[in-house]
């Protein structure tokens, strides 16, 4: 074993390089420059397993953020006898990102504290070995269990009660209080990475907008970034705002939704009503750019669709502003009332030590009071030019949830005025060569849950030989169980809603 | 809002309602639509056909019609009660779902509790069901309901291509709902599969075994066309055509 950790490749958020300048290493190397990545503090952004179909056999790929920096690092690695040493023990941030290695190509973590399914998927194209036993029945699993008197165990979903999708809650309770909530998800498996495959497919952008329906110009924006890194296309500025304006209002509908439901949830009926109708208003403002209150098929690679004319800026202006008062009061209401604020501080806390255990990213991760947030840390576009703060609280509750949204609604509404006023003329979109060969980008995006994660690597034709999505929900979903631990069950729908993760973008 | 009283809100300028082909202007031969929709929602023959229940409205055949023939309407109802009604000759009229018949409408018609189940949805048809429920829409003034329980339910509304990995969970789903009962596809995974059309992992929709009594297209359908959909179910709208 060398004594020194083998160096991992510095890149940029949003620019492709050739595979071969990929720091390569063998198992011992990677091990060694994981352990160094972690102990800088880098954060994983994704690893994952690929199968080029030629004499290079399986590999791994790491992507680690370093958010001090700017700077992403990546290298590959070569398995061997399909297995390695599982980093898990050492870096628990990694836990699901080796079980999903496990299920998609059959390669052995070994030593991995408990290899569950991810998401029932069955093996993926170029797995190293058929022997990978047949995906059991969906939500089968060996739960955690805990054991005594009295202790009994709540089963729930896939359906749910509400118009939600779909996923497997056991929480094993003593009385109304929660030990542990182990979630099971998968039942929302698309197949969206495998679909990828030999792309880009005329399908495969609508995928990606549907990869999280309410997250469509979050992973429609990685998807498009990476295919004009790959294909050298500079995006005209006033594209590159567009779509901040749509991210923005992307992650607007979304808090003020968040909000209203939060509210809810302890029986605020005002701020939930007001906000429910305020979500619309801004899924509106999103339809008003370019017909679908999702933002579908605003996005194009190489800019964007639909221009934003005079009129549409001024009557987005008067929107906002509206907009604006209103959801002041309506959240000023439930910050002004004791008995619902009562129900929201000290109710599911994650500590900031275990949201950097387990790498959280988003409004979850700030609500620990830790800085990541890729429009500042990692910008592209539009963030270059202009900052958005980071908003960060300190408790890592259900309060610090909700606050960090509201801080954030202001911040994107302070955005969006500014931007309006000042929407660069010039062309929408240019037209995208074909892509690089044998090439590697990684695009992160903050999406309004966190970091969306966007890997494309190409093969000698220029096509996608892996296409590796990392939805923020992919971090998050263990600090949600983590949040329910000491909790009471009935606080579950609440603290759920405060993280509200993507089951479809877990699942793919 | 005023609606379905008065006036329906208003749909946005580049909003994507029923496509329309003005077949004069097509060149000979040309095949651009075609070609270029992602989910071969399109055939170009002697009569062209536009499956709405595969469309995705998304701007692919628009954007490749060399002469601006294909175009995109402010006409946002677009729901109906067969499957093969949702494939039509642009110039053909739309059936639109009439209503439910003598007994289910007097069972349903001013009371109607729907169990939502997705199964494999992006979470976007699921939020515009959802949007239904609340003050501006208000889906209540008309008894609908979505509801907790299969077993308190009339009916079920599926969202999602139907993943394999949701597929049990959707039949039980809809065995539990008590008979007579209704199944509503909301949007085009529903329909047809949506953007995963083709893909072993999922179904193409609601499966045979689950039959559909109103079809939604949409990716996701815009609320309007949910509740016009809803509405032209219970009679509550007159049942017109779409060229009125």
């Amino acid at each position: 074993m060398a004594e020194k950790a083998p160096k991992l490749t510095r890149i940029w958020n949003g620019s492709a390089l050739p595979l071969d300048r990929v720091a390569r290493m063998n198992m011992d190397g990677f091990q060694m420059a994981v352990g160094e990545a972690i102990a800088r503090g880098w954060r994983v952004s994704t690893l994952f397993a690929l199968n080029r179909g030629e004499d290079t056999g399986l590999e791994l790929v790491a992507v680690f953020a370093d958010d001090a920096r700017a700077t992403l690092h990546v290298s590959i690695a070569a398995v061997e006898n399909n297995w390695f040493p599982s980093l898990t023990p050492a870096c628990p941030q990694l836990h699901m990102f080796e079980r999903e290695i496990y299920e998609q190509f059959g390669v052995v973590p070994g030593g991995h504290p408990w290899l569950k399914p991810v998401r029932y998927a069955g093996p993926f194209p170029g797995s190293a070995t058929r022997e990978i036993p047949d995906s059991p029945e969906i939500g089968r699993a060996e739960y955690f269990q805990v054991r005594g008197e009295e202790v009994h165990e709540v089963a729930v979903g896939p359906v749910h009660a509400g118009v939600i999708e779909p996923g497997h809650f056991r929480f094993q309770c003593h009385g109304e209080n929660v030990f542990h909530l182990e979630i099971m998800l998968g039942y929302q498996h698309r197949g969206v990475e495998e679909a990828a495959l030999g792309g880009p497919h005329k399908i495969t952008q609508r995928q990606m907008e549907t990869l999280a329906g309410d997250t469509s110009i979050g992973h429609g924006w990685a998807y498009c970034q990476n295919l004009e890194a790959l294909s050298g296309a500079q995006v005209p500025p006033r594209a590159l705002v567009l779509r901040g304006i749509a991210l923005e209002l992307e992650r607007l509908a979304n808090h003020a939704g968040d909000l209203g439901a939060l509210a809810g949830d302890v029986g605020y009926l005002p701020t939930m009503s007001y906000c429910g109708r305020l979500r619309g208003d801004f899924l509106n403002m999103s339809a008003a750019l370019c017909g679908n209150r999702f933002g579908r098929n605003l996005l194009v690679p190489g800019g964007v669709r639909f221009d934003c004319d005079v009129a549409t800026v001024k009557d987005l202006e008067d929107r906002l502003a509206t907009a604006e008062r209103e959801i002041t009061q309506a959240v000023n209401l439930l910050w002004n009332t004791p008995s619902a604020l009562g129900r929201f501080e000290h109710t599911g806390a994650v500590t900031r030590r275990q949201c950097v255990d387990l790498g959280m990213v988003g409004p979850a991760a700030r609500a620990c009071g830790v800085e990541v947030d890729v429009r500042c840390t990692h910008p592209t576009g539009i963030y270059q030019f202009t900052t958005i703060p980071a908003a960060i609280a300190h408790y890592g509750d259900v309060n610090s949830r909700a606050f960090v949204r509201w801080l954030e609604i202001q911040r994107s509404l302070l955005f969006l005025r500014e931007r309006l006023r000042t929407l660069p003329e010039g062309p929408l979109r240019v037209d995208c060569a074909p892509l690089a060969a044998n090439s590697l980008v990684v695009s992160l995006v903050e999406g309004w849950r966190g970091e969306i994660c966007h890997v494309a690597i190409t093969n000698v034709q220029g096509r996608f030989a892996r296409y590796k999505i990392t939805d923020p929900s992919f971090h998050n979903w263990m600090g949600l169980a983590l949040a329910l631990r000491g909790q009471q069950i009935s606080d579950f729908p609440l603290c759920n809603k405060s993280f509200n993760l993507s089951y479809c973008g877990f699942d793919l | 809002m005023a609606y379905p009283a008065g006036p329906p809100p208003p749909l946005p300028q580049h909003f994507r309602g029923r496509p329309l082909l003005d077949q004069a202007r097509c060149q000979a031969e040309c095949r651009a639509c075609e070609e270029a929709c992602p989910t071969q929602a399109i055939a170009i023959t002697d009569t062209p056909r536009v499956d709405l229940g595969r469309c995705l409205f998304c701007t692919e055949c628009a954007d490749a019609c060399p002469t601006g023939a294909l175009t995109y309407s402010q006409d946002y109802r677009l729901a109906v009660r067969a499957r093969e009604d949702l494939v039509v000759s642009p110039e053909e009229e739309l059936r639109l779902a009439r209503a439910l018949d003598g007994k289910l409408k007097s069972l349903f018609g001013r009371s109607l509790k729907l169990r939502q189940v997705s199964a494999g949805g992006c979470n976007a048809c699921e939020a515009d069901v959802n949007v239904l429920g609340t003050i501006g829409w208000d889906i209540g003034r008309f008894g609908i309901q979505m509801v907790a329980s299969p077993r308190h339910a009339d009916g079920i509304l599926v969202t999602g291509c139907v993943s394999e990995n949701m597929r049990v969970a959707l039949q039980k789903t809809y065995d539990a709902v008590p008979t007579p009962k209704l199944v509503i596809a909301v949007g085009a995974c529903a329909i047809a599969g949506g953007p995963f059309i083709g893909r072993p992992q999922q179904h193409n929709g609601i499966p045979a075994s689950i039959p559909v009594d109103l079809y939604i297209p949409g990716c996701p359908p815009h609320p309007l066309t949910i509740l016009d959909g809803l509405l032209r179910l219970l009679d509550r709208l007159q049942a017109v055509s779409s060229r009125e």
